[in-house]
């Protein structure tokens, strides 16, 4: 087949692996760990996770350049806005039906962004240009040479880039181990039990209110820091990175790896990211060796149709395997009883 | 709990067959309780007392109000006036969450068992006051597992006395109907209750699971905790209620041991219509038959 021999397959592996262990799928992960703390253990439905990315990443931004804070007092800043935005969210909502915070979450980051980026808050978010002189203080931790490149084998990153990365994992793997610790505690057993009857767990003695505030907040946080680990790494807090697709891409990745499991969103976040960057390099080398004709597609279209490949791929794991890659059919079909 | 329960029941001998009659040593007092639904006043209770340490019937045709004075008196719906008194302290306009700390538990007409929950996990989620519930010492194992043991170990007797402990494992999803409100009657018990309140535990439930469940809850009473429970079956009721409460459009309109209920004329009009036996006139009877068809 020349087809197969034509692709440098070595270089499309050496893609797919860097995308998967980069920097958004860090950040997807975390993002993605969040929205299962909600979802997947405590049945809230939360549709604008991307709104907690953005309160992190403007708390670690104006912590900086408004207030001239250090690196780690600003991410407190950051964990704070989080938290702020879960308050507003959850205080009116939490009381009524699960779908009035679905509608309030999906608005809110809206919002969040329109805000950001509106001329009134020019002075204080700079609008649209975002903000830029932030990073340098993370990077000044950065015990790196940013000029070699670092890593083992086709994992090759930046000093600064490897930095952030580095740090990323860590912090996801904490978050895992943190949230595992949380749902194997009865504290877990009493959000899991407002998942699937809130009048049953009121009616033993839990404070379901309380309960789904807390997991608001916790979730909430978790996206924060993903927003934060995002502009950190790209050195920017730009409004328009805060769109609604950021949130439906973090529930793709919940929603592949199994929603509800401890490791899903880490793995979910890996194959995303990876089967994106697969899709194409393969494509971009078929179009440049003229396997695909340029009447079917040019380079240019490359970015739309590994989405639309990826989708595709998707639609099918949804149909052959509806509980996502660690998620259990069993458990699965008793929602349908 | 400090009821003797082999006197509870003969205790209730003296008292008058009265709606809203005193008890010797009431658990649960009610006075004044409305609820309005709109134009329709779904209950209206006057007063009402419930006998410590009996099983308490409350009857009533279709859409007299058993539920929704079950929801007032348990909290999960705020009465529009009137106050109730657990044990002498107010529990007005207390949250659910609270009254089962307090000691009155209820279950659900439609069971509420947590599908994806094991069955153990379900009755361990029963037990109140347990440290790892609270976010800071749920991430610290040993400042819980003990306690965990403990409430396991409860479980587990809970689980052996209703014969579910072959299931212990199971997702409480997969669970027969009959099983389910076995569960969820044990799982109450988990949060040691003074006063259970029942709504229509045997619905739905094949005969030879009805005795055991009647059973299990002649054995409440004998521990010494009070329960209230809705119920259709007038066997049932006639089986082991001490006191019975009719209720009929909102109001209490009788009460007694089961034996005086059966003659009394106001439940009987209830149950049948005011003019079940009077004549019809022929125009009537027409109209009647016409609507009938």
């Amino acid at each position: 087949m020349p087809v197969i021999a034509a692709i440098d397959w070595g270089l499309v592996l050496d893609q797919t692996i860097q995308a998967g262990l980069g920097v958004d799928a860090v950040v997807f992960a975390l993002a993605a760990i969040g929205l299962n703390v909600h979802f997947g253990y405590s049945g809230l439905l939360n549709f604008g996770q991307v709104g907690f990315m953005a309160m992190g990443a403007y708390g670690v931004g104006l912590g900086i350049t408004l207030w001239n804070l250090n690196p780690y007092l600003s991410l407190l800043v950051g964990v704070g806005f989080a938290i702020v935005l879960a308050l507003l969210l959850g205080v009116p909502t939490l009381r009524l039906r699960a779908d009035y915070l679905a509608i309030v979450t999906i608005a809110a980051a809206e919002i969040i962004r329109i805000i950001a980026r509106s001329t009134a808050m020019r002075p204080i978010t700079r609008g649209a240009e975002g903000l830029n002189e932030f990073a340098g203080d993370f990077y000044a931790l950065n015990p790196f040479n940013p000029s070699i490149s670092y890593g083992i084998g086709p994992l090759q990153y930046r000093g600064n880039f490897f930095f952030i990365i580095l740090v990323g994992w860590i912090i996801t793997l904490l978050t895992v181990l943190f949230v595992w610790q949380l749902m194997r505690s009865p504290w877990g057993r009493v959000v899991k039990a407002i998942r699937e009857d809130e009048d049953a767990a009121r009616a033993l003695g839990k404070n379901a209110y309380w309960y789904k505030m807390q997991a608001l907040i916790i979730g909430g946080v978790i996206g924060g820091v993903a927003g934060m680990v995002q502009v950190i790494a790209k050195a920017t807090v730009q409004p328009d990175t805060f769109v609604p697709p950021i949130t439906f891409f973090i529930w793709t990745v919940l929603i592949l790896g199994g929603v509800g499991k401890t490791f899903s969103p880490v793995v979910g976040s890996i194959i995303f990211w990876g089967l994106l960057a697969f899709t194409e390099n393969m494509i971009r080398q078929l179009v440049f060796e003229g396997f695909i004709p340029s009447t079917i597609m040019d380079a240019n279209q490359v970015g739309q149709v590994r989405f639309m490949l990826v989708g595709i791929g998707l639609a099918m794991l949804m149909i052959f395997r509806p509980q996502g890659i660690f998620g259990s059919r069993e458990e699965m079909a008793l929602d349908d009883r | 709990m400090t009821a003797d329960a082999t006197t509870a029941p003969t205790s209730l001998d003296d008292v008058a067959h009265d709606p809203g009659v005193a008890k010797p040593d009431p658990i649960l007092v009610v006075d004044d309780m409305r609820k309005r639904f709109g134009g329709v006043v779904a209950v209206d209770v006057d007063r009402v007392e419930i006998q410590r340490g009996a099983i308490t019937a409350l009857i009533g045709p279709n859409g007299a109000g058993k539920t929704t004075f079950f929801n007032l008196l348990t909290g999960f719906d705020r009465p529009d006036a009137g106050h109730s008194r657990l044990d002498g302290h107010s529990i007005d306009r207390k949250s659910p969450h609270t009254l089962a700390r307090l000691g009155m538990v209820r279950t659900f007409q439609l069971t509420k068992a947590l599908s994806k929950l094991t069955v153990i996990e379900n009755m361990k989620l029963g037990a109140v006051g347990q440290r790892g519930e609270h976010f800071w010492q749920s991430l610290a194992s040993p400042l819980w597992r003990g306690q965990e043991r403990a409430i396991e170990e409860r479980a587990d007797a809970l689980l052996a006395r209703f014969k579910l402990d072959h299931m212990r494992e199971e997702f409480a999803g997969t669970l027969s109907g009959g099983q389910r409100k076995l569960l969820e009657m044990a799982r109450a018990l988990m949060t040691e209750p003074r006063l259970v309140m029942l709504d229509e535990p045997m619905a739905g439930v094949n005969p030879a699971l009805t005795q055991s469940l009647l059973e299990h809850v002649k054995n409440l009473r004998d521990e010494g905790i009070t329960v209230v429970f809705v119920e259709h079956d007038m066997d049932v009721v006639r089986d082991i209620s001490q006191w019975v409460v009719v209720m009929a459009e909102g109001r209490i309109i009788a009460e007694g041991p089961h034996e005086s209920i059966g003659a009394n004329r106001a439940v009987i009009d209830a149950y049948l219509g005011a003019h079940h036996d009077a004549p019809l006139d022929l125009a009537e009877e027409e109209e009647w038959l016409e609507e009938e068809a």
